[in-house]
């Protein structure tokens, strides 16, 4: 017997075909459900946990063919067998073209039906694992993708490992760009909960009544669209880890339910009036400043202080210079590999660029120049010209006034020897915050100049 | 718990599987004409089941010759209620003849052994096996009949409990008391 039932539901009008249907899987030891119509299957499967659905072709109002294009559309996660009283080729392939598993003709052969429906769950079983595999492979290379030797990333490293093993929740805080995702998945790689989905949410994507269905769900009915009932990401994220990335962008209202749901671990759905007690870690993300943004009233405090037990400051790639050679490597590799191309390495010219880029979009931005010198680049070396970096005329287009800054600042330190005390002065500013900016923008005195 | 014939028996098989199951035997109170489908030429075992609830008190198991049927499935060897007190088997395709082969009698004394008590498993609330030994595990064709044993695994055993009154329970000999 296996451990866990699995599940059929029967989809058929005619009440002998379920009737006996249901009492011969029942006899196999399976759980079995029965449905008088395509409308009411539907509406089960909603409702999820049903691994095959064994449908009738005929049916009056929605026929069957109509039911395979809805599980397709509505990508319900089951696997679908056809059967028809009348057989035909024609219908056997449309059937077959449309997703399902397979096409069987009644009267079955008992060993025929015994076999069609073992092939159609071992095929199933099959897609979930390798789905499950695949998501474990992700995670581990997202652990991997958190490339860099600086303190800064050392640190963000260390801090993923303190916070996995506790359940507490996590606040991401870096620019876009940064990597905040990878990170929220190397939290729950580590995280007891790795088993269970990590399920991400946009934010930023969705308007209010849509996000508040999909972290929710919905009711049957609960809007115009909603036709059947959806789980929403915290019931979906069942045990494991519910990542909501752009966290700053809900609104106001959004923000009191998630306030709800985080102090009370029950969700209603949307139009719905019963309370359902769900299990999930929150980690949140966002390129703004929560803490000022809840200072001044654009986000509640209460919240703000829910979400930000344990946060992780991602550095901007700028302020970690010295990562650049070892992140350039990884993706020269990463993407050389993928496309099969022999690439040993990037020429010291096309480092130096690099190095002395200002990455306003961070790593995303890194990766991508990559990507594309890996595609346009000649074997063996990445050479400038297969960077996409327009490197700023010197003060002519890079308008930035961080760039600005830094020069200013450069050219402060020089006429002074590098004299901080001094720089710090002319520039108007206080010792301290000169130390940060020099460190920020990493910045070195030449070897030949003294001190002093 | 008892064992009937359903329309025609061989009644030297039905004493001797009655002998070693332990179960009495009953008078023959079901007339399967009534389960005739003209179209298909095959008796439906669902409305034979009935006919036995119908005709006998308390658990019943019939023995009939008959080919049964199901409206889905083209042909069964057998049917019972899951949890119930009617069960029902057929000898009619566990026959070496059915198959173009000559007689058997002590294979088919065997293989009809299986399936009663297969059918009586389903009938104390067991679902198909997946042990290959056990009488439980699903059998649709001659060689998944063959290749099992006339034995409840420890497994179902187990799940069958001390609940099943005397006398109902596998004899010695036939099954481990």
């Amino acid at each position: 017997m296996p451990q866990e039932k699995l599940s059929i539901l029967i989809v058929d009008d005619e009440p002998i075909v379920r009737d006996s249907l249901t009492h011969w899987f029942t006899e196999e030891g399976y759980h079995v459900e029965a449905s008088a119509s395509a409308a009411g299957a539907l509406a089960r499967l909603a409702a999820g946990e049903i691994d095959l659905v064994i449908a009738d072709i005929r049916m009056p109002g929605i026929d069957g063919m109509e039911l395979l294009e809805k599980i397709q559309a509505e990508q319900l996660d089951t696997s679908v067998i056809m059967m028809t009283g009348y057989a035909s080729v024609e219908t056997a392939v449309r059937a077959l073209k449309h997703g399902a598993f397979d096409y069987i003709t009644k009267p079955f052969d008992p060993d025929d039906l015994s076999l069609v429906v073992r092939n159609a769950l071992e095929q199933r079983r099959l897609r979930l694992e390798n789905r499950l595999l695949r998501q474990q492979i992700e995670e581990t290379r997202a652990l991997d993708q958190l490339v860099g030797q600086s303190a800064a990333m050392r640190r963000v490293r260390e801090q993923i490992e303190t916070v996995a093993g506790v359940d507490s929740t996590v606040l991401i805080e870096g620019e876009s760009g940064t990597g905040k995702e990878l990170v929220a998945r190397a939290v729950h790689r580590l995280s007891p909960r790795r088993y269970n989905p990590m399920v991400v949410v946009h934010c930023g994507a969705l308007t209010e009544t849509l996000i508040e269905s999909e972290l929710f769900g919905h009711e049957k009915g609960a809007f115009t669209g909603a036709q059947y009932r959806k789980k929403g990401k915290f019931e979906a994220a069942m045990g494991g880890t519910v990542f909501l990335d752009e966290i700053a962008d809900i609104s106001l209202k959004t923000q009191t339910d998630l306030l709800r749901v985080l102090q009370e671990r029950e969700i209603v759905r949307v139009g719905g009036t019963q309370s359902i007690h769900v299990d999930f870690r929150v980690i949140a993300a966002t390129n703004h400043n929560l803490g000022e943004m809840a200072r001044e009233g654009r986000f509640r405090s209460d919240l703000y202080y829910r979400l930000n037990v344990f946060t992780i400051q991602i550095p901007p790639l700028r302020d970690r210079h010295g990562d650049v050679p070892l992140l350039a490597t990884f993706f020269l590799d990463k993407y050389s590999q993928q496309m099969s191309r022999k690439f040993t390495g990037l020429d010291r010219a096309a480092v130096d660029m690099l190095i002395s880029h200002h990455w306003p979009g961070n790593v995303r931005e890194l990766e991508n120049i990559l990507e594309r010198a890996v595609v346009v680049g000649r074997e063996p070396m990445i050479r400038v010209q297969d960077l996409a970096i327009t490197r700023p005329a010197e003060g002519a287009d890079d308008l930035r006034i961080e760039t600005i800054e830094r020069r200013h600042i450069v050219r402060v330190l020089e006429s002074f020897g590098w004299n901080q005390t001094q720089a710090a002065k002319a520039l108007g500013i206080d010792r301290v915050t000169l130390y940060h900016k020099i460190r920020r923008y990493n910045l070195k005195p030449p070897g030949r100049v003294t001190r002093g | 718990m008892i064992l009937v014939a359903v329309g025609e028996f061989p009644p030297p098989l039905l004493e001797r599987l009655s002998r070693r199951t332990r179960l009495p035997l009953g008078p023959a109170r079901v007339d399967p004409a009534v389960a005739f489908d003209t179209a298909r030429a095959q008796y439906d075992s669902t409305r034979l089941l009935a006919e036995l609830k119908a005709r006998y008190e308390g658990e019943v198991v019939g023995a009939a010759s008959l080919d049964l049927y199901i409206p889905v499935l083209t042909y069964v060897f057998g049917e019972a209620e899951m949890p119930g007190r009617a069960a029902l088997f057929s000898i009619h395709r566990l026959r070496e003849e059915f198959y173009g082969l000559p007689p058997d009698q002590a294979l088919l004394e065997e293989r009809a052994l299986r399936e009663l008590w297969h059918e009586v498993g389903h009938l104390w609330g067991l679902a198909h096996c997946p042990d290959a030994a056990c009488v439980m595990s699903a059998s649709y064709s001659l060689a998944q009949v063959d290749s099992k044993s006339d034995q409840f695994c420890p497994a179902c055993r187990a799940r069958l409990g001390p609940a099943r009154p005397q006398g109902t329970r596998p004899a010695a000999g036939s099954q481990p008391a």
